[in-house]
C-alpha cells in the first residue's frame, strides 16, 4: 500500500522582516517538485516554528531570512527544535547570508545555506539528497 | 508501534504527530496502531467546516478554537488543502490564519493534502480524526478544501457540519442548487460587516425554510444506492432541525459565541433524539462500502493476468466493445481465474 512517501517541508519566516517573496517562490518550486509545503507565514518566533515542525511531522524545515538577523535566529531555532526532540529534522536557511556566516551556520549543524541566485532545482535536489541520506 | 500508541495515550505530541504520518502514508503498522487506538475513540465531537475558497474558513476555525479553549475544551485541528494534480505537491497554508493558536498545548494543528481525493478531504482524514480523538481532544475541527458544490465527504465524516458563506459570492439561485447548502447543520455568514450581508442571510434563511428538514436524518445517497440503515424518520421530533444562520466577523471574533451555541444545540438535538446513533450507523456503512470497494478492486487487479486490462482498454479504444462490456469481460476473466 505504501506509495512513495511524500516529502513534507515546513517553510517559515522568522523574525521581523516582511519580505516573503522568496519564501513563496521556494514554496511554489517545492510544490512543483511534488513536495508538500506547509507555509506558516511571516514573523514566526523560534518556538512557533519548532512547534509547527513537530505538529506537522515535517521532514525538513526551511527558513527564509532577509533581515540580517540569521546569526541570532538560526542557532536559537536549532536549539528550540533540538529541545523539542526534533534534532533529526534538518534545517535549511535561505536569504542573504555573508560568506563567513555560512561556514559558522554549517558548523552549527545547519544542513544547507542558500543565497540569492540559487536555482530552485539545486534546492530541490539538496532536499531529496538529505531525505535519501536519512533513509526515508 | 505499541510504544508509539502508549506515548500518544500519555499525551506525547511527537508520538501523535508520528502516528498521524503513519496513517497518512499508510505505512506499515498502521492497522495495528489503529486497532490499538480504536477503543479510545468516539469521545470527541467532530465538527466539519466547509465553504467556497476565501469565505474565511481558516480564520473562523482560529476564532472558534480560541473560544473553545476559553471554555476549557481541547481542540485538534485537521486542515485539508488541495494536492496539485500535475506535480503531486501541495502548499498547505491554513496555519497562516491560525497563528493565534501557537504555544497552546491544548491545541494541535495538522495540515493535510488531498493527495488525489476529490471529495474535499483526503483518504486518510477519517483515520487522522480517530488518532486525534484517541489522543483525547474534546473537539476535532476539520477544514475541507475550498469547496464548490459537490464536496460532501465532510458530512459523512463530521457530526456537525458548518457551511461558511460570505456576502457577495452569488445570488439566491446558488442557494437552491443541490449540494453544499443541503449538507449544512449550521450556516455561517462570515465577513458579515460587508455590504450585502443582510441579503445573504435573508436569502439563505428563505431557502432553508423551503427545504424539507425531514431529509436531515438521512445521509446522502451513496454510489447511487440508498443506504440500508433505517432512517429514524418515523419519529416526528427529529424532523425539526432547521439549520440556523449565524452571522460572524471572524477577524474580530464577533458572533463566535452564537456559533458555539448553535453547534451545541445541534449536538443536543442529535443526542436527544437517537439521530446520532442512526447517523453513526450510516457513516460506518459508508466507510465500509468505501473500504470494501478499494479492497475488492485491488484484489481483482491482483488476480487478473498482467496484460488483461491493457488488452481490454485497447479493444474499447478500437470501438470493439463498450466500457460496459469491458467491465463484464474483466469480471468474467476474474471469475475464470478464481475457478482454476
Amino acid at each position: 500500500m505504501t506509495a512513495n512517501p511524500v516529502i513534507r517541508v515546513l517553510i517559515a519566516k522568522p523574525g521581523l522582516d516582511g519580505h516573503d517573496r522568496g519564501a513563496k517562490v521556494i514554496a511554489r518550486a517545492l510544490r512543483d517538485a511534488g513536495m508538500e509545503v506547509i507555509y506558516t507565514g511571516l514573523r514566526q518566533t523560534p518556538e512557533m516554528i519548532a512547534e509547527a515542525a513537530l505538529q506537522e511531522d515535517a521532514d525538513v524545515v526551511g527558513l527564509s531570512i532577509l533581515s540580517g538577523a540569521h546569526m541570532t535566529l538560526v542557532p536559537r531555532i536549532r536549539q528550540v527544535m533540538n529541545d523539542s526532540g526534533l534534532a533529526d529534522v534538518p534545517l535549511l536557511v535561505g536569504g542573504i547570508v555573508p560568506g563567513e556566516d555560512i561556514a559558522r551556520l554549517e558548523a552549527l549543524g545547519i544542513a544547507g545555506v542558500f543565497g540569492p541566485g540559487t536555482s530552485t532545482d539545486a534546492i530541490v535536489t539538496h532536499i531529496r539528497g538529505l531525505m535519501q541520506a536519512k533513509g526515508e | 508501534m505499541k510504544t508509539l500508541v502508549e506515548a500518544l495515550l500519555r499525551g506525547e505530541r511527537r508520538a501523535l504527530a508520528r502516528l498521524l504520518t503513519i496513517v497518512e502514508n499508510e505505512r506499515e503498522g498502521m492497522d495495528e496502531a489503529l486497532a490499538a487506538l480504536f477503543p479510545h475513540t468516539g469521545k470527541a465531537w467532530v465538527i466539519g467546516v466547509t465553504g467556497a475558497p476565501g469565505t474565511g474558513k481558516s480564520t473562523l476555525m482560529n476564532a472558534l478554537t480560541k473560544a473553545y479553549r476559553k471554555a476549557g475544551k481541547t481542540v485538534g485541528i485537521i486542515a485539508v488543502d488541495p494536492t496539485s494534480p500535475f506535480s503531486g505537491g501541495a502548499i498547505l497554508g491554513d496555519r497562516i490564519r491560525m497563528r493565534d493558536l501557537a504555544g497552546d498545548s491544548g491545541v494541535f494543528i495538522r495540515s493535510m493534502a488531498t493527495r488525489g481525493s476529490l471529495g474535499g478531504l483526503s483518504r486518510a482524514t477519517r483515520d487522522a480524526i480517530r488518532v486525534l480523538d484517541a489522543a483525547g481532544f474534546d473537539i476535532v475541527l476539520v477544514e475541507t478544501v475550498g469547496a464548490g458544490q459537490s464536496e460532501v465527504d465532510i458530512v459523512r465524516t463530521a457530526q456537525t457540519t458548518i457551511v461558511v458563506e460570505a456576502p457577495g459570492l452569488g445570488d439566491d439561485v446558488q442557494a437552491i442548487k443541490a449540494g453544499i447548502l443541503e449538507i449544512a447543520d449550521v450556516l455561517v455568514v462570515n465577513k458579515s460587516d460587508r455590504p450585502g450581508a443582510d441579503n445573504t442571510v435573508r436569502g439563505l434563511r428563505a431557502m432553508l425554510e423551503l427545504g424539507h428538514p425531514a431529509s436531515r436524518a438521512q445521509l446522502i445517497q451513496h454510489h447511487g444506492q440508498l443506504l440500508g440503515a433505517d432512517p429514524p424518520a418515523s419519529d416526528p421530533a427529529i424532523a425539526l432541525w432547521l439549520p440556523p444562520v449565524v452571522r460572524t466577523i471572524s477577524t474580530e471574533e464577533t458572533g463566535i459565541d452564537e456559533l458555539m451555541a448553535a453547534i451545541e444545540s445541534h449536538r443536543d438535538y442529535l443526542n436527544g433524539n437517537g439521530v446520532q446513533d442512526a447517523l453513526e450507523q450510516q457513516r460506518i456503512e459508508i466507510e465500509l462500502h468505501d473500504r470494501l470497494q478499494d479492497a475488492l478492486l485491488s484484489r481483482l487487479l491482483q488476480v487478473l493476468p498482467g496484460d488483461a486490462l491493457a488488452g481490454v482498454i485497447r479493444r474499447v479504444q478500437m470501438r470493439e466493445m463498450t466500457p460496459q462490456q469491458a467491465v463484464r469481460a474483466i469480471l468474467a476473466l476474474h471469475d475464470e481465474r478464481l475457478l482454476k
